[in-house]
């Protein structure tokens, strides 16, 4: 798995449950969240739960914070330190 | 003890209690009663050799600390007025507050300071500005006035004398035309309601209070000063933490806390995904909430889960600090579908009821709430006509008029029904309407902008209207980072909504009531076309 992934998935969900009918290329995988209210703490909580089921991993509520979860690559960055990428064939 | 000012609460408490622990911090630890008294004399002293007087103002612009604490206790020794406000704030937001009372002093963390100085520079103005590196536990605070003694030591004074009807505080508010309004309260203001609180709630030098508000919120009042009177231990919830129920949850059971005092919407987050079932919570004694509405669905659900404290919902607007409270019943019963009431006036309050011309209604009829008494503000800081609006005309009596609409129950409780005006509340924050709207106006592209609030059981959702001087729709993620660089993130609105223009009344003024019939049609996601 790598970050598009995740992202892909991600960014889907942000734009449909909050900003619908924005440009996705609007939202780019720096385009800070929390710190703009794009995202605001229940949204927060929305997306947490929605990270723990699509990619089958626990976050602790010490990590769901703005340093991991402000931008799509923060994000991937998350989830990817907690699913160690597949072994390499061959 | 009879109390007059505010600042002596913590000088009985040092006397009475020196080691014990005043303040707490989650990560950066504590401080004692006697560290905490002495720490805001040495801040008095500073304050007082760089000229600060009696009636002055000083500003306070930092993270929630003990720091904090010990700079709103240093003020008001001097004799001056605190102004708190919210660090994570625009930093222009924050200039134009402390630019508007003209304060003497600003006490602010370092990594705040550049941008403030760089707004003051534009409009000309030039505090005396204490810089404190970081904060935690008061050792920053002691850090810069030890290192303002080693350049000209500041000799010890007394603190200033008692006088009950001094400024002990300015907390600024939104503003319906843009601005903030600085909400002026003396020392006998808060007073009262402290005393009040002292017998209700009974407080003692065991129990541990927590302080989730901020410190620019008036709900804080509460949290630091009752806390303090009896020599109990004020425990200070971080600000991140205080928004992340699964975290938060854990920790108000670890850290044994026997009063909880917030706005409900954390408490319903609480209860949402605190996984409250999982944690002994048996210290809990009391949980208070004030600030806004309490969905009635969450307040049982937090009852069942926390069955063993006392509920009270304390209500009032900042300008006149609470004014009526109830008690939850320990069952509240299962078809009951509507909030609880705000209660009782407190017994500083004399309370009126009031239709649209200011004549009394009878008893059990619809009208707003005036509140008279010693707890009401002195008035909106340099806005004498807002001030003389805020109350009743033609009594002698100063009745503050609230905005808000309640009819008085059979059982002589008051029920909140609405506003009169624009004003919302939203996780306990006040909001008004036309401020956003202001912000909104200020964004190029926008021609007309008009903003209303939809609130349901989860939470209190803002919706911007607007129409582009182009016709174009606006991407959402550009608008709502420019409000978030213009306002505190509270007020950046959740939804937006692009017309070609605004619905308007035959007076050509933006009609609201179509607005809100034109959302409730769409069934709203964001955009409508």
């Amino acid at each position: 798995m790598n970050a598009q992934d995740i992202i892909t998935p991600t960014k889907t969900f942000i734009l449909n449950e909050y900003l619908p009918g924005e440009d996705p290329a609007g939202l780019t995988d720096t385009t800070p969240l929390m710190t703009t209210g794009i995202l605001d703490s229940i949204a927060v909580l929305k997306l947490v739960t929605f990270l723990e089921k699509q990619f089958g991993i626990t976050i602790e509520p010490h990590e769901a914070v703005v340093e991991n979860l402000n931008t799509l690559s923060d994000m991937a960055g998350l989830v990817m330190s907690k699913k160690p990428s597949s072994p390499t064939a061959g | 003890m009879v109390m007059r000012s505010l600042h002596q609460l913590l000088d009985f408490s040092a006397s009475q209690f020196p080691d014990k622990v005043a303040l707490e911090e989650a990560e950066s630890g504590s401080i004692t009663y006697s560290q905490l008294a002495g720490l805001s004399d040495r801040l008095r002293d500073r304050l007082f050799q760089l000229g600060v007087q009696p009636g002055d103002r000083v500003g306070i612009c930092m993270r929630k600390s003990c720091d904090a604490v010990a700079s709103i206790f240093g003020i008001m020794k001097a004799g001056a007025a605190y102004v708190p406000v919210d660090p994570t704030a625009p930093a222009s937001r924050n200039a134009f507050i402390f630019h508007n009372c003209a304060v003497k002093v600003l006490l602010v963390e370092a990594r705040l300071t550049e941008a403030l100085r760089l707004e003051f520079y534009q409009v000309g103005f030039a505090p005396e500005i204490i810089v404190i590196e970081g904060t935690g536990a008061g050792v920053s605070l002691i850090k810069a006035l030890d290192q303002l003694d080693a350049v000209s030591p500041a000799a010890s004074v007394a603190s200033a004398a008692p006088d009950p009807s001094r400024l002990a505080y300015i907390l600024y508010t939104s503003g319906s035309t843009g601005r903030p309004k600085g909400v002026m309260l003396s020392h006998s203001n808060a007073a009262c309601f402290v005393d009040w609180c002292s017998d209700v709630f009974q407080p003692t030098e065991h129990d541990r209070f927590s302080s989730h508000a901020p410190f620019h919120f008036d709900l804080s009042v509460l949290d630091i000063y009752v806390s303090l009177k009896h020599g109990a231990a004020l425990v200070l919830v971080e600000e991140q933490l205080g928004k992340e129920p699964a975290r938060l949850a854990p920790w108000i059971a670890k850290k044994k806390i026997t009063v909880w005092y917030s706005a409900p919407s954390i408490l319903s987050l609480l209860t949402q995904f605190g996984k409250l079932e999982q944690n002994d919570y048996s210290s809990l004694r009391l949980v208070l909430f004030a600030g806004e509405v309490f969905p009635i669905k969450y307040l049982k659900l937090l009852k069942s889960l926390w069955p063993r404290p006392h509920y009270f919902n304390l209500y009032g607007p900042t300008e006149t600090n609470v004014c009526t409270f109830y008690e939850v019943p320990q069952q509240i019963p299962e078809f009951q579908t509507e909030p609880v009431p705000i209660g009782k006036a407190c017994p500083y309050c004399e309370p009126l009821v009031v239709n649209e011309v200011g004549n009394e209604v009878a008893r059990g009829a619809e009208g707003e709430l005036c509140i008279a008494g010693p707890s009401v503000m002195q008035g909106y800081w340099s806005l004498p006509d807002k001030t003389a609006n805020a109350f009743l005309p033609g009594h002698k009596k100063r009745w503050y008029r609230t905005g808000d609409i309640v009819r008085e129950l059979a059982d002589g409780n008051y029920k909140f029904l609405g506003r009169r005006d624009r004003m919302i509340k939203k996780r306990g924050y006040r909001i008004e309407l036309g401020e956003i709207e202001a912000a909104l106006y200020r964004y190029p592209a926008i021609k007309e902008a008009a903003v209303l609030a939809f609130p349901d059981d989860e939470g209190v959702p803002i919706t911007a209207f607007a129409s582009t001087r182009d016709g174009s729709k606006l991407s959402i993620i550009e608008l709502k980072k420019f409000c978030s660089e213009n306002l505190p993130l509270y007020m950046v609105p959740d939804h937006f909504c692009f017309f070609e223009s605004l619905p308007k009344t035959s007076t050509d003024k933006i009609d609201y009531q179509s607005l809100k019939e034109m959302r409730r049609d769409s069934g709203l996601g964001g955009l409508v076309q």
